[in-house]
């Protein structure tokens, strides 16, 4: 009975700091997508260069783990805007397939360029010590990196929220998300809104992948492997409401923990399942518009 | 009594906190010659597009020729004959009106699921739907594509399309929008020329058109009813004056 | 009737026949096929595996050209007819036309039943519905490995002869011409799907799906109809495949095949019938060239080629010949 509830409670915990971290890693394809009507599936491609850039500066640089970060997240965004303003503006008239194939194009060549230049095998790391330690409350026993992602997550949500409800920009953001025509017409320039929201959420992604090098894990195919968790955050969440990807980023972070936690066999063929049954049952999302 | 062509009761429909159709009670007589007006954002699209099946409503019933429609999906409701077009262009931008008229002329006769025979050998659909291309004054553009068209003539087609299914209520989204002053006279003039049967409903922002063409008008405001009547009492009303006619004459 | 509204109904008629005949190109793309047998009598095994993914890619075109409904996991149905074929014959039925009629039938029964959630979901969510359907079945093989072989492939599976008369021989010669017969007869086919009403309404639904229902169509029935359809010409492809190599890969249900095709289909072009089997041609060439690179490099130029094709193509390698066609045509005019 005991271990049953230590189980959860470890579940419980590893689950909503996952999802915190796919949240984070997410939200910025969710607004986009909200924005926009741009499907930007090379959205992982963000996270894997946020993630190599810290591995990179700790391991040739030796520098600290938490000061990559705010690199991570920089360096990242300004990578993002480029893209942004020389390639992917080019496409937002353009029909969804074309927007597709030129992300899956991007995806292609950024895993090859990521072999090239880090190698094709997966980054191992050793974490500074004082986030490889357990502590205990009790009798519950967690890491100090779990706990770094759910702090770190939980700042971020609510600074996320804070921004969007709170902030004029934010505000902006959502009269662009609701209605694109409607916020053009209250002088709003919806470029220049995009063009940074994107920037903060292609920022986030890559500080999502940076914190999370650990529990991710780090080769090129990343930006693949981790492409259908980003699809269902959006897919599930109802694409372009922050809300939604919050909720299905835990619940998704809950599920794959306890999956592998109580199921391991399985592997992630729990999540695909309960992932179709959602989209039969409803096909605009959990929290989705019609 | 005769019924009406196209009933609708107590219809409501929101948008999150924004009521965007108000107990919407409406009665379009068979052969009417019907305007919808009323201020932007005052849910005229919203109404037609739960006539016709685009949205649902939240609550109300829709009739037309005095059987529900309400529950039944779009398609089926343009199979019952109620047809209509789209404020913004909703075309085939890669097929040429022949093709696309050709389309929708298939899917009256139930043979867009067919391979056989091939569609050239559908000679009878084809040459329909250069018919009523011809009848509509487009017939030189049937071969050039669509979204090669000039604007006035990609209206005319939005008609056209509507028009292939053979409907007996005919809706027009503001059929003339963003054509030039000079031109909505005549694509008026084809909307007046269409059979005495079919029912239209038009919106219409311009008072000029919806008083040489409707017979009756209805004025909605914040998705409510807020008049109907004939145009002479329509103009002469003061709330209407106030409301709309006023703001439009501002705006 | 009048004479002149009788030239016009002649014209408008006369518009669709056009469309639909057979340009002059195409026998010699089809005597061209044949010539290979010919000429490259060592690169038939090469020959006969374009010629299969150029009909894979022929099935996604007739939902992604034509109806519009993209697919990120359209290997599902392509794996589904290679693991029939292979594992009926694996258990003791080897017998060619068979296994291949097996191997469509269970990938449309398989495409029949996605179908229900396919027609529901537009835009993002119906590419995570379909890699979210390709990912469980890799799965489902990659886990039953006692009846699959799991990642080692389903091995030491012998197919019979063809019409029981033609042995496949190790040069590939019975599997290459067994395999163009095949294809050239499901090419016809979709030919004729695609110059039918039908192919016209999947048009109408790439072009402007949300007003097809303004025109009365029953979308979900195309749709699933087309899908049904796409997924048994794929399975086809599968079991095809399965027969001229006699091996029955585990990547074959890999999201990785399904984004190949996806990327032979739009640098061949889409729409266009012959997209498929240009864009396959090409991408198994530039495969064949690049082999001695290391795949996790070559990619790098597979994605470029996807990249431009997008951003300065109409249309794939078809529409810059077409585009460039159309420009001699006018400049011969021009100068004439
Ligand atoms: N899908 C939707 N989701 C949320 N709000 C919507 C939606 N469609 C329309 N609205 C809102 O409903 C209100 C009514 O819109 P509608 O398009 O019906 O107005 P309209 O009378 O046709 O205006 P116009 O004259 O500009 O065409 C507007 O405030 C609009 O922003
Ligand atoms: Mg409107």
């Amino acid at each position: 009975m005991f271990s049953i509830i230590q189980g959860i409670v470890q579940v419980l915990f590893d689950g909503v700091a996952f999802g915190m971290l796919l949240f984070v890693m997410s939200v910025g394809l969710s607004i986009t997508l909200g924005m926009m009507r741009f499907a930007n599936l090379a959205h992982g491609v963000f996270a894997m260069l946020g993630g190599y850039v810290t591995a990179t500066l700790m391991y040739r640089g030796g520098w600290p783990f938490l000061v990559t970060l705010p690199i991570a997240f920089g360096l990242v965004a300004v990578v993002s805007v480029a893209l942004e303003r020389f390639v992917y503006r080019r496409v937002y008239a353009a029909k969804e397939l074309d927007q597709v194939l030129l992300t899956v194009g991007i995806i292609y060549m950024s895993i090859a360029a990521a072999a090239y230049v880090w190698g094709p095998e997966p980054m191992t790391f050793t974490l500074p010590d004082y986030l490889t330690v357990y502590r205990r409350i009790g009798w519950f026993s967690f890491s100090t990196y779990g706990a770094l992602l759910l702090a770190f997550g939980t700042v971020i949500t609510l600074a996320i929220f804070y921004g969007l409800e709170r902030t004029r920009f934010g505000a902006m953001i959502r009269a662009a998300v609701d209605d694109r025509r409607v916020a053009l017409g209250m002088g709003i320039n919806v470029n220049r809104v995009f063009t940074i929201t994107f920037a903060i959420g292609s920022g986030l992604a890559g500080l999502g992948g940076a914190l999370g090098i650990n529990a991710l894990g780090l080769d090129p195919s990343f930006p693949i492997e981790y492409l259908v968790f980003f699809l269902i955050v959006v897919s599930i969440g109802g694409g372009g409401t922050v809300k939604g990807a919050l909720a299905a980023s835990l619940l998704l972070g809950l599920s794959d923990t306890a999956g592998k936690y109580y199921v391991p066999q399985t592997g992630a063929f729990i999540i695909y399942v309960v992932m179709l049954l959602v989209m039969l049952w409803r096909p605009n999302g959990l929290f989705g518009r019609s | 009594m005769t019924t009406a062509a196209l009933k609708t009761h107590g219809l409501n429909k929101n948008f999150g906190g924004l009521k965007v159709t108000q107990d919407v009670k409406f009665e379009l007589p068979v052969g009417a010659r019907h305007a919808l007006i009323g201020p932007n954002g005052a849910g005229k699209t919203t109404f037609i597009n739960l006539l016709t099946g685009l949205l649902s409503a939240d609550s109300g019933t829709i009739e037309l020729d005095g059987r529900p429609i309400t529950d039944l999906p779009a398609h089926q409701r343009v199979k019952r004959g109620l047809a209509r077009t789209f404020q913004i262009n909703t075309l085939f931008p890669d097929l040429t009106p022949l093709e696309a008229v050709t389309l929708a002329a298939c899917e009256r006769h139930g043979t867009s699921r067919q391979w056989f025979p091939a569609l050239a050998n559908r000679k009878e659909l084809i040459e329909e739907a250069y018919a009523l291309l011809a009848e509509l004054g487009i017939g030189d553009q049937a071969h050039r594509l669509t979204r090669h068209l000039a604007y006035g003539h990609q209206r005319v087609l939005e008609i056209a399309l509507a028009l292939a299914t053979r409907p007996h209520v005919l809706l027009l989204d503001e059929p003339a929008a963003g054509v030039p002053a000079h031109e909505s006279g005549i694509l008026y003039e084809v909307i007046s020329a269409l059979p005495k049967e079919i029912a239209v409903l038009f919106i219409e922002h311009d008072m000029d058109l919806v008083f040489r063409f409707a017979s009756h008008i209805t004025v909605l405001v914040s998705g409510r009813v807020l008049r109907e009547g004939p145009p002479a009492e329509i103009a002469e009303d003061p709330e209407v004056r106030a409301v709309y006619l006023g703001t439009a004459a501002h705006g | 009737m009048t004479a002149e509204t009788q030239a016009a109904n002649a014209a408008a008629v006369a518009d669709f026949r056009a469309r639909a005949r057979w340009q002059w190109y195409e026998p010699i793309f089809w005597l061209g096929a044949i010539a290979w047998y010919f000429l490259f009598p060592t690169y038939l095994p090469l020959g006969t595996q374009v010629l299969c993914s150029a009909l894979f890619a022929l099935s996604l075109d007739l939902i992604l050209g034509y109806g519009g409904i993209v697919s990120l996991g359209h290997t599902t149905f392509f794996g589904i007819g290679a693991y029939t074929a292979g594992l009926l014959a694996k258990y003791g039925w080897g017998e060619p036309i068979t296994c291949l009629l097996a191997g469509g039938v269970t990938a449309a029964i398989a495409g029949w039943i996605c179908s229900f959630v396919i027609v529901r979901v537009q835009g993002v969510a119906l590419l995570l519905v379909t890699l979210g359907i390709n990912l469980v079945l890799y799965e489902i093989a990659n886990k039953a490995y006692t009846i699959t072989g799991g990642a080692d492939g389903l091995q030491g599976i012998v197919f019979w002869k063809v019409f029981g008369v033609f042995d496949y021989d190790i040069e590939g010669r019975v599997a290459y011409i067994y395999t163009l017969a095949v294809v050239f007869l499901l090419f016809l086919v979709a030919r004729r799907i695609v110059y039918s009403p039908f192919g016209l309404a999947l048009k109408g639904m790439r072009e402007n799906w949300k007003r097809m229902p303004a025109l009365g169509a029953a979308l979900r029935h195309h749709g699933a109809l087309i899908f049904v359809l796409s997924a048994a010409i794929a399975g086809l492809a599968g079991a095809l495949l399965a027969e001229s190599v006699q091996f029955v890969a585990l990547d074959s249900l890999g999201v990785q095949r399904s984004v190949d095709v996806l990327t032979m289909l739009i640098v061949g072009g889409t729409g266009v019938l012959y997209g498929s089997f240009v864009g396959a041609t090409v991408y198994m060439v530039v495969r064949d060239q690049l082999a001695d690179l290391n795949p996790a490099y070559w990619y790098f130029w597979i994605g470029l080629m996807l990249v431009v094709v997008v951003l300065f193509t109409r249309n794939g390698v078809v529409g810059a010949l077409s585009d460039a066609a159309a420009w001699f045509q006018r400049r011969g005019r021009a100068q004439s």
